[in-house]
């Protein structure tokens, strides 16, 4: 599913709002999510799932073509975490 | 600070206009829609923020960690995310504003 289609399915859900509102909605909530976690912040989202930053140390890697050695400076990356009911509804062994 | 629910309905009443019971629909519905194609199997592609996919896991041998008692992990479907470079690139940039 791309995000035009879950805005297409959110549409669809709300027949009293026009179609922008949907695809607007979609945008301001993804784009807030991105600020959040641009910021430092954490979201949580009950039944769905949080968004953290895990950190990265720095680390001397190797360049795959030449094989030189590169310093890789520390970072932060978006990491998420299902919450149980996405983990279990997705486990379909599970039900 | 946490971003949750309530702050992303907050934000549609006041900067979309929906009315707060639409907000918060609005909200449930779209995490609600996320999940519906993942329990089908779809993979959910954000483009700019990053893509949910599903994978298939083995099952693998696990350990009660209190009892030590050996306990097969079953096999299971999971999420994984994985954000985009566009989000990627906003993390770092935060980051790096911190350090200077």
């Amino acid at each position: 599913m791309t995000k035009s289609e879950l805005i297409a399915r959110l549409a669809v859900r709300f027949p009293q709002l026009v179609a922008k509102d949907a695809d607007f909605a979609v945008k301001m909530m993804l784009d807030a999510m991105s600020e959040a976690l641009a910021k430092g912040d954490r979201i949580e989202i009950r039944g769905f799932g949080s968004f953290a930053l895990n950190y990265r140390p720095p680390r001397v890697g190797r360049n795959p073509k030449s094989g030189d050695k590169v310093s890789v400076p520390e970072k932060w990356v978006p990491h998420f975490k299902a919450g149980k009911e996405l983990r279990e509804r997705v486990d379909t062994a599970d039900s | 600070m946490t971003l949750t629910k309530a702050e992303l309905a907050d934000l549609l009443f006041e900067k979309v206009g929906l009315n707060k019971r639409e907000a918060k629909d609005m909200v449930e519905a779209f995490f609600e829609e996320i999940r519906n194609a993942l329990e089908r199997g779809d993979g959910v592609k954000l483009s700019g923020f990053g893509n949910f996919q599903l994978r298939d896991k083995p099952q693998r041998p696990g350990r009660n960690p209190k009892t030590g008692e050996e306990i097969p992990i079953t096999a299971r479907r999971v999420v994984t995310f994985h954000a985009s470079q566009k989000l990627k690139s906003e993390v770092e940039e935060f980051y790096r504003g911190t350090q200077s």
